[in-house]
């Protein structure tokens, strides 16, 4: 996609790369260490592939011990790290720098413990979100955060995101759902915070890391919760004839105490691309439709859906149709599971966007982002998780007109900082990255910036961890004229920018 | 000087005790402190003052005018208040809409003088502690969706925000929650409220082996049929060093009050929690043992009893609470035998331990540290010679903890030697 800002490349560094390199190999084995450009390549990129940018080396450690040497190592020659689990990540957290070490977790692949008498596993970080799962399946247990990307992506990198998934409304984020890690400090210091009891004493730094996208320390090792699978778990799909009618039964869902498991909610257009493309039997009448499941006891979750049924006859529903089994409820989800593939197959390219609305909102966020898909001219799929007003628009364009991409990226920002007037959030489970970073001042003023800055400083004096990402390199809310700059004379030039 | 500095600078001048009414009156408080150097005790309503260290400050921020309703939307799921506001007055706003505060907040009154008291907002995020819920629905720092406060230079600042999904910069709502107001003064807090469950049932079992006891704390766990609460209280120790509370704090039809018992809760409509529990039944082989069942009423009365610790109602022993894995609570309970008076909550993993005697701390400590566990002395007897830490913390996370401290609050104004005596 566009230029974007990165933080100034340190020529001497490049310049001692072989010098860097040759070192490197002395903490970890010399194959795990990686520098010629064919080699390199494929970490060039995460999942904002738009964005892509060579590190200066590669390293692969194999152990914490390791991993703290490296860490130390380039603390003392002031060396930038970039951390990286999966490379699955949306908002470019792991995008290399040409001055940077990019440290990759893949080889902390292994389940180090189930414990089923605590109800934890302990594994290590590249260890897949969906393994965990299957870990424990055989006897009847799962780790409930279910990001869509979960058959890839790591535990590592869902800490370092707070990745959530359809079921957070119910069973929450990453945060709720870990109780330990250890993680190595910039200087190389390993810490462990948690184990396998509920909180910790002291201050929340559990709390502090998830969702810290790789700033504040490198976790390599992690301790999740697993629960017991639901007695019965059984869908329902509900068509709408309008947005208004659709979103006001999401509000009055939750109103009446019903906490769905799952809620989504799709517009024709997703409605239209992933029927196409899948044939789920969506019914093609509605405007809007929303899946909604719910699990718990047999009786508790027949009473529910009939409630359910009567909420949304209110909200004129024109249809409604409830799994009969198994097979057909993971057939209602297979649609919307299917909507990255089913946009793909409508235009040469997607940018998918993540953001958080009050759930009151669903129906004003919608026909604003109606009315920017005319102003901009560009076509816009939208699926949300509608029970935590989490929403992914799925803007439809073509990566080989630069006009059109410049349009894109204008169109995402305006959507968020809807999201943000409407009193949502900027991101809900992609995080800030690199493809937010400039935005945070829609958010944020400068103190609640400026606090933040602190704590990376206290813990990383250096800015040598993940720089660049989450925190903008040019405060926006300085160029937009909020903070008077004066013949270009930035206030507190010691202040670092990151 | 403008005239609003001006005033403040004399308010804080003349008094030692400052409660200041707005949030920008907070801010000006506390720049005033800054540029003075003058260490701050910030407090709301004192309701759990008594724990940790006494705070050496010459000068006192009470929070508890700085209080009220901002923002209550039933269907959105949440309530933002400012932090003086009274737990027992938003609870009262939340019954009327059949929601709740899920975490339960632990009321630490019965502790202090045998009466009710849950204190105030602020006071319930700054401390953490939560009750009987906890290993189902989190703990307090899990409903806490964002705050807005002043820092230790008197910036305000805000974190997080009123939705549940939010990855913006650091959640700093967590770090606060627990943090015993040494990072920041909060001005105002959005906590995330649940719906109320229709009906409750709690069900008996009299038992007292800590092998058997351990293993229906585990099937508790391992059950998918959605328990929401698991104790067990055992006798009191026959010693005169224990003032008998027990028959007082359960003191319900159809509990029996002589010996060691066990006790779930099951919440949810009539018909689920009917069809729940003839479930767990089989899975617990309850017939093997001597049950009794608590209605909606005496259930509900049963679990206020447990989370507002009235087993230690007025105790003048201390009163640690260790929280432990849950597989090590047999070895716990073989070693505490009836040699203090305790119970066990969150299904095995949290246990409140009245112990006599400063002598008798170390062993106690020891113990749950062997258990991999964590401790934190709550009330402190009056010979307690502070010969042990109130809290325990490792030495590199006291390192960060500090560094943290000095990002939030440079000059350590806050609360100094509240949790550590370093900062």
């Amino acid at each position: 996609m566009s230029e974007i800002a990165l933080p100034n490349v340190d020529r001497t560094i490049v310049s001692k790369k072989d010098i860097i390199v040759n070192n490197l190999k002395q903490f970890t084995d010399k194959k795990n260490v990686l520098s010629e450009l064919d080699e390199i390549r494929p970490y060039e990129t995460d999942a904002l592939a738009a964005y892509k940018n060579l590190p200066l080396a590669v390293v692969l450690p194999e152990n914490t011990q390791e991993v703290s040497e490296i860490l130390k190592f380039c603390h003392r020659e002031n060396i930038k790290v970039i951390p990286r689990g999966a490379g699955t990540g949306l908002s470019g957290g792991a995008l290399p720098l040409n001055d940077a070490i990019l440290l990759g977790l893949g080889k902390f692949n292994k389940i180090l413990d189930i414990d089923f008498d605590n109800k934890c596993v302990v594994t290590q970080p590249g260890v897949t979100n969906l393994s965990i799962t299957h870990a424990v399946k055989h006897k009847g247990y799962y780790y409930a955060p279910d990001p869509s990307s979960q058959l890839a992506c790591s535990i590592g990198g869902n800490v370092a995101e707070n990745s959530g998934g359809v079921h957070s409304l119910k069973y929450g984020t990453t945060t709720n759902n870990i109780l330990g890690v250890e993680m190595v400090m910039m200087d190389g210091t390993i810490c462990r915070i948690g184990g396998k009891t509920l909180d910790q004493e002291g201050y929340d730094l559990l709390g502090l890391i998830c969702g810290s996208e790789g700033l504040l320390g490198v976790i390599t090792e992690v301790t999740v919760k697993i629960l017991k699978n639901p007695q019965t778990v059984k869908a329902a799909l509900i068509g709408f004839p309008s947005i208004e009618d659709g979103g006001s039964c999401v509000t009055d869902i939750i109103s009446n105490g019903i906490t769905p498991a799952g809620m989504e909610i799709m517009d024709k257009a997703l409605i239209d691309a992933t029927e196409k493309f899948v044939h789920a039997g969506y019914p093609m009448d509605a405007e809007v439709l929303m899946i909604v499941e719910l699990d718990g006891t047999k009786s508790e979750v027949e009473e529910l859906f009939k409630q359910i049924k009567q909420i949304a006859e209110k909200n004129k529903s024109n249809s409604f149709k409830l799994s009969k089994n198994e097979k057909e409820r993971l057939g209602f989800w297979s649609g919307r599971k299917a909507a990255f593939p089913a946009c793909g197959a409508m235009a040469p390219d997607y940018y998918c966007m993540d953001g958080t609305i009050p759930r009151g909102k669903l129906s004003e966020i919608l026909k604003e982002i109606s009315r920017l898909s005319k102003k901009y001219n560009l076509g816009v799929a939208n699926g949300f998780h509608a029970g935590d007003g989490n929403l992914h628009p799925l803007i439809l364009f073509d990566g080989s007109n630069k006009e059109e991409l410049r349009r894109t990226e204008e169109f995402g920002a305006e959507i968020l900082k809807a999201c943000v007037r409407m009193g949502g959030a900027l991101s809900g489970e992609h995080g800030i990255g690199i493809e937010k970073r400039e935005l945070m001042c829609e958010a944020f003023n400068d103190n609640d910036i400026q606090q933040q800055i602190n704590i990376k400083m206290s813990l990383d004096e250096k800015n040598l961890l993940n720089p660049g990402k989450v925190y903008p390199i040019l405060r926006k809310c300085a160029e937009e004229g909020r903070v008077h700059v004066h013949r270009g004379e930035e206030k507190f030039p010691d202040l670092p920018r990151f | 000087m403008f005239t609003e500095e001006k005033k403040n600078s004399q308010i804080f001048q003349d008094s030692n005790h400052l409660s200041p009414t707005s949030e920008l009156e907070v801010s000006e408080l506390i720049k005033e402190a800054y540029k003075k150097k003058f260490p701050i005790d910030i407090h709301g309503s004192n309701s759990k003052k008594f724990i940790g260290y006494n705070v050496q400050a010459a000068k006192s921020l009470d929070f508890s005018n700085l209080s009220g309703v901002i923002e209550y939307l039933p269907e959105e799921l949440y309530i933002k208040v400012k932090p003086g506001t009274l737990i027992k007055d938003i609870e009262n706003i939340l019954e009327k809409n059949n929601q709740e505060l899920s975490f339960e907040p632990t009321d630490f009154g019965y502790l202090k003088d045998g009466k009710s008291n849950k204190g105030t907002a602020g006071g319930c995020v700054s401390c953490n502690f939560a009750g009987s819920r906890r290993f189902k629905v989190g703990s307090v720092r899990d409903f806490i969706l964002g705050f807005r406060g002043v820092n230790g230079k008197g910036d305000i600042i805000k974190s997080g925000g009123t939705v549940v999904k939010n990855v913006t910069g650091y959640d700093l709502s967590k770090l606060v929650s627990g943090s015993f107001g040494t990072l920041v003064a909060l001005t105002e807090v959005t906590l995330k409220i649940s719906a109320k469950k229709p009906s409750q049932n709690t069900i008996i079992i009299y038992e007292k082996d800590p092998k058997i006891i351990s293993d229906l704390f585990n099937m508790v766990l391992s059950s998918s049929n959605e328990i929401s609460g698991a104790v067990f209280v055992p006798d009191e120790p026959k010693s005169k060093k224990f003032a008998p509370n027990k028959s007082k704090a359960f003191k319900l039809n159809d509990l029996d009050q002589e010996g060691d018992f066990f006790a779930f809760r099951i919440e949810g409509d009539q018909n689920s929690i009917k069809e729940r529990i003839k479930d767990i039944s089989n899975e617990m082989d309850l017939k093997n043992y001597k049950t009794s069942n608590l209605d909606i009423y005496q259930s509900d009365l049963f679990w206020k009893s447990i989370n507002s610790l009235q087993l230690f109602s007025e105790t003048k022993n201390n009163l640690l609470r260790a929280v432990v894995p849950p597989s090590k609570s047999e070895k716990m309970m073989s070693f505490l035998k009836n040699k203090y008076r305790y119970f066990i909550d969150w299904s095995g993993a949290l246990f409140w331990i009245e112990v006599p005697g400063d002598q008798n701390i170390k062993e106690v400590k020891n113990t749950i540290i062997q258990n991999d566990g964590y401790v934190t002395i709550i009330k402190k007897s009056e010979d307690f010679e502070f010969t042990e830490k109130l809290f325990t913390i490792d030495d590199t996370k006291l390192m960060i903890s500090k560094k943290i401290k000095e990002s939030f609050d440079p000059r350590g104004l806050f609360n100094p030697g509240k949790m550590y005596k370093d900062f």
